[in-house]
């Protein structure tokens, strides 16, 4: 009975440890993106999805608390993936008395704590998020997120200058995308006889949309009809 | 030059010739004015197949550019018609007018006269397409702006930056003059065939009808047979310029996917062109011209 109790005690012992650790390691990562009330950056956006071809674009990154977010781009076209408003994870984990948290060890390689989230309202969006914590300097390095409308998605954060308000350098967000075909009826596309990339080619793939940012405008106001234009 | 100056003078003292142009005015008037009041509505359609993954800037893709692709796209196909009805008058219109035989009485060679009634007819169509780019591009500038022009393929989508856009439409224009001066040719040589004005004009119509239709409907044994030669086929060239190179994605700025293949359609149509012309002047010159 005394080596049963033993035993036990020495299994769960470090699983007790590590769910009081996720929630304080959470918790600084949270205090570090609490500094940032609003912020407007410039950055470079790169979109690669397989049906779309686009050139690099100039876009500002508007964000204010608790969860308003846009990214515009003035000067060209951009298509934002839906679900890309969750770059910014702030609002995400301004809530995360709404989640049930669960410490999934360490990842090999790079050495992140693995933190899952599960969310305790049944209705909320994100239905399972998986965090990569940098322990070193208490930012979210990688996260997967699964929502209930736009799919699954991944992002990936360098962080260098900014790095002490949790916000990153460099984003890749990416995400599955559906198919595209529009009739050939409507738009008339010229044969050149070369071989075409077919609609099934383009099936299941993922895209990826690249945010580099050259600098941040933090704490100094955003106007709320920003948020609003179209 | 003093037969040229004649044979325009005919062209343009006609008010058909100007029917042609009003016609033009009134199509793209109109299509503007439905992109100014339901133009969210039409780019909702257009993007179709990305609204539901993407946020779609329906304000920055409706701009004087894209609104300049979608009436070339509508009206590149209804122009030759509009060509027709002045080149398939050229030398029939004379025969039914009772005038051909006194032409050719004149100490003008037929090659000569055919020539310069086909140059009369080319004019006319590089008048016609320059009304249509004053209209189509500069008018829509005006009313709409500039932006980035985004260019929907049944596959694939091409956004092209502002700054490399008004080079593509400049070479686009001098192809589509090649395209619409193949079926001058072609409604010219149908001219010498005919005593009245009407079967040439119809039948050019019926022709470009027909070509279109098989141009567009995707059936293997059609695309692997006929179509290549098709003259309609390649007509489409114009929209080569509008699609670029891209690499990971990111366009290539100045680029164009495929310009061996533009250059072989323009070819092509050069060849019809010289073909139609040929004929014509073959059969003119032995043609037994009474009326």
């Amino acid at each position: 009975m005394k080596r049963l109790i033993t035993v036990l005690i020495i299994s769960l012992a470090p699983i007790c440890l590590f769910c009081q650790d996720a929630n304080s390691l959470l918790k600084e990562v949270r205090t570090k993106l609490e500094k940032v009330n609003d912020y407007v950056a410039k950055g470079i956006l790169k979109t690669n999805v397989a049906f779309i071809k686009a050139p690099l674009a100039t876009v500002n990154i508007y964000y204010k608390k608790p969860d308003k977010m846009k990214i515009v781009n003035k000067n060209g076209i951009s298509f934002i993936p839906k679900g890309s408003a969750n770059i910014n994870l702030n609002s995400f984990l301004m809530h995360t008395e709404n989640y049930e948290v669960i410490d999934a060890g360490k990842e090999p390689v790079t050495g992140f704590r693995i933190l899952k989230l599960l969310p305790t309202d049944e209705n909320a969006d994100i239905v399972l998020s998986t965090l990569y914590i940098d322990e070193a300097i208490h930012v979210i390095r990688k996260s997967k997120n699964t929502t209930r409308d736009n799919g699954t998605y991944e992002l990936e954060m360098n962080y260098s200058q900014f790095a002490d308000y949790g916000l990153p350098d460099k984003i890749i967000f990416t995400f599955n995308t559906k198919d595209y075909k529009l009739p050939k009826g409507v738009t008339f596309d010229y044969d050149d006889g070369s071989k075409k990339t077919t609609n099934d080619a383009m099936k299941n793939k993922k895209g990826k949309v690249e945010i580099t940012y050259s600098s941040y405008s933090i704490n100094k106001g955003v106007n709320d009809k920003i948020f609003n234009q179209e | 030059m003093k037969l040229l100056q004649i044979e325009l003078f005919k062209i343009f003292r006609r008010s058909r010739t100007y029917i042609a142009f009003a016609v033009i005015t009134l199509i793209i008037v109109l299509i503007q004015v439905m992109l100014k009041f339901g133009g969210k509505e039409y780019i909702g359609l257009m993007m179709s197949g990305l609204n539901e993954s993407f946020e779609v800037p329906t304000d920055q893709i409706l701009n004087g550019y894209l609104v300049c692709f979608v009436i070339l796209n509508l009206l590149l196909i209804h122009v030759p018609i509009l060509v027709a009805l002045v080149a398939g008058d050229a030398i029939a219109g004379e025969a039914n007018m009772g005038t051909l035989r006194l032409l050719v009485s004149k100490p003008v060679s037929r090659t000569k006269l055919l020539a310069v009634k086909f140059i009369a007819s080319s004019v006319y169509t590089l008048l016609l397409l320059i009304w249509v780019a004053i209209l189509a591009l500069f008018l829509s500038i005006i009313l709409f702006g500039t932006n980035s022009l985004a260019v929907p393929r049944e596959f694939e989508f091409n956004i092209i930056e502002t700054g490399d856009v008004l080079w593509r439409y400049a070479a686009a224009f001098v192809f589509a003059a090649i395209g619409l001066i193949c079926v001058a040719a072609l409604a010219f040589m149908l001219s010498v065939f005919a005593e009245n004005s009407v079967s040439p004009i119809v039948i050019t119509v019926s022709v470009i009808i027909i070509f279109t239709i098989l141009t567009q409907m995707q059936v293997p044994f059609y695309d692997e047979t006929i179509k290549p030669y098709l003259f309609t086929t390649h007509m489409l060239g114009w929209k080569g310029f509008f699609y670029v190179k891209g690499l990971e994605g990111e366009t290539v700025k100045g680029s164009i996917e495929n310009f061996s293949a533009i250059i072989k359609s323009a070819v092509i149509l050069v060849t019809y062109t010289f073909g139609f012309l040929a004929v014509s002047i073959f059969y003119f010159r032995r043609k037994n011209i009474l009326s």
